[in-house]
């Protein structure tokens, strides 16, 4: 299953590197990322395989929202349909 | 591989997280025909069994879906077939029992609210219509989530007057018992014209006899989406406030569609309608009465608001139904007054009075709703406010309600706290003369012309 994975925060260093950790840790495969910074706030939107996830997906939405509470950071994780729904015809 | 651009996740992420995007409910509609039986405990017991037995998984299922696609679903709910047609096998009169079954097996699924304790009675009344009205003030205000309905006309029957008359009593009993919440039990109360059988939304939630056994319906909301939306467009013709409208109706609906069709597959029940209804909550910045305003009035209920709505309705519909395959129930902007927390400032300040929001309800969905009034008003005048809803519906083959408040000690000016999504209803003021005459006539208004629609 494919996922997005949305990282908002103030910018530090290594964001990437420690959400990265954590998705490896669980198994789950990164295919794409895009990063900015906008209107000073780090952005991170990254495209992932769940498939051979250690966890249920719900778990892992549940494991990246306290990392990034942690870091101060607001990190979701949604299944993709959601915005091909709303955004593709 | 592609990757949606970030501006479309952001926004998404941001009307979620800033502009209260939800789904508004998941409502399963569950037949109950087959529980009848003559022995009403035998009765209470399978409709309990029932229910329980198809709705064991709809609140986890719910939340697994808002969980993985991380949008919040506020409710999840049943919908059940009118109780009078499946209460009316039994041999009883008293029919609070079968309202205690509904609460109990609402209790046991952890569902937040249970509807179909209802009559249709639009033509006339059986013995098990009548029990059924003559149970509720007592079935509403003994059980803590059940939902009653009403169906008092529709076009192609007229309007019946000696329903509406009961009705007026009816709904004085319930605030009366229910004295010491503010008349609370009336909020779980919806008196219908043309009723559709498909509505997920309470409290007028009912599993209509041409439905499958069981069904899953979606209510999809957005005010506050739809609000943001305009904030970009200050100034550009109503043309183009039209389209934003329906461009975001389309996307909240494509939401709607997608939960609709992964519960139905979840729980292998058939998938039957969204509906697209805007539905506020009192949160700030959530509020039907502030898109209005957004589209240049001062104050929602003054002078431009039945156009401002006209638009408004017939734009979600637009944009909403080709965003889902089957669409349904309501369908239209909803205005509740003790719900929507820039109606509530109108009330307040006495711009929005009850005839003007007679005259929003020929625009849009569904009718006079949550509406505070003051504890002494007579129940023929709430019957006659009833009669003039109805017949807005009748004449415009459209669905209209009435759920009204008669504060028990309540004046012009106080309000009555309800609490979360049913919200806080400033008393409105209604007209001190008397309907009691053209009410007590009782009989029926027949059902009006279908040409010659002048």
């Amino acid at each position: 299953m494919r996922a997005i994975v949305t990282v908002i925060g103030k910018d530090t260093v290594g964001i990437i590197a420690r959400v990265c950790a954590l998705l490896s840790e669980q198994g789950v495969n990164v295919l794409d990322i895009s990063q900015t910074i906008l209107q000073e706030y780090f952005t991170m939107i990254m495209l992932v395989d769940t498939a051979g996830a250690k966890v249920p997906f719900t778990e892992l939405v549940k494991l990246l929202e306290e990392s990034g509470k942690a870091q101060g950071l607001s990190i979701h994780a949604q299944r993709e349909d959601i915005f091909n729904a709303m955004h593709r015809i | 591989m592609s990757m949606i651009n970030t501006t479309e996740i952001l926004d998404t992420i941001q009307m979620i997280s800033q502009q209260h995007l939800d789904v508004r409910t998941i409502t399963m509609g569950i037949s109950l025909l087959d529980c009848a039986d003559p022995d009403p405990k035998a009765a209470c017991r399978k409709i309990y069994e029932k229910i329980v037995r198809s709705a064991k998984d709809l609140v986890k299922t719910g939340e697994e879906i808002e969980a993985e696609f991380g949008i919040p679903i506020v409710n999840k709910r049943i919908f059940v077939t009118p109780m009078a047609l499946v209460a009316g096998a039994s041999e009883t009169d008293d029919y609070v029992p079968f309202a205690v079954a509904l609460d109990k097996a609402r209790a046991e699924t952890g569902v937040n609210f249970i509807g179909g304790f209802s009559a249709l009675v639009q033509k006339g009344m059986t013995a098990a219509d009548e029990k059924l009205i003559r149970s509720i003030p007592a079935a509403l205000s003994e059980t803590e989530l059940v939902c009653a309905s009403v169906n008092v006309g529709s076009t192609k029957a007229g309007i019946n007057m000696d329903a509406v008359a009961l009705m007026g009593r009816t709904i004085k009993d319930l605030a009366a018992r229910t004295a010491d919440r503010g008349g609370f039990g009336c909020a779980k109360l919806v008196v219908f014209c043309n009723a559709v059988e498909d509505n997920p939304f309470m409290a007028g939630a009912f599993h209509g006899v041409s439905e499958a056994d069981r069904v899953i319906n979606v209510g999809v909301s957005g005010p506050g989406v739809v609000y943001h939306a305009l904030q970009s467009v200050k100034g550009e013709s109503l043309d183009v406030v039209a389209e934003t409208v329906k461009k975001t109706a389309f996307r909240v609906t494509r939401m709607g569609q997608l939960v609709a069709q992964e519960a139905s597959k979840r729980l292998g029940v058939p998938f039957g309608i969204v509906d697209l209804s805007l539905a506020p909550t009192p949160a700030i910045g959530d509020s039907v009465a502030r898109i209005l305003e957004e589209m240049g009035l001062e104050t929602c209920g003054t002078h431009g608001t039945t156009a401002a709505l006209a638009l408004l309705n017939d734009a979600v519909k637009k944009g909403g139904v080709m965003a889902s395959s089957s669409v349904g129930g309501l369908s239209g902007a909803f205005i509740p007054v003790s719900e929507d927390e820039g109606m509530i400032a109108a009330a307040r300040k006495g711009t929005l009075c009850l005839d003007k929001l007679e005259a929003m309800t020929c625009v849009c969905s569904v009718g006079l709703d949550m509406i505070a009034i003051p504890g002494d008003t007579t129940a023929e005048t709430i019957s006659a406010i009833i009669a003039d809803e109805a017949a807005i519906g009748m004449v415009n083959s459209k669905t209209t309600a009435a759920r009204l408040i008669p504060a028990p000690g309540k004046k012009v000016g106080d309000t009555v706290e309800f609490g979360g999504l049913l919200g806080s209803a400033p008393v409105m003021p209604v007209h001190p003369e008397s309907s009691a005459v053209f009410v007590n006539r009782g009989g029926r208004i027949p059902a009006p012309m279908q040409s010659l629609k002048n």
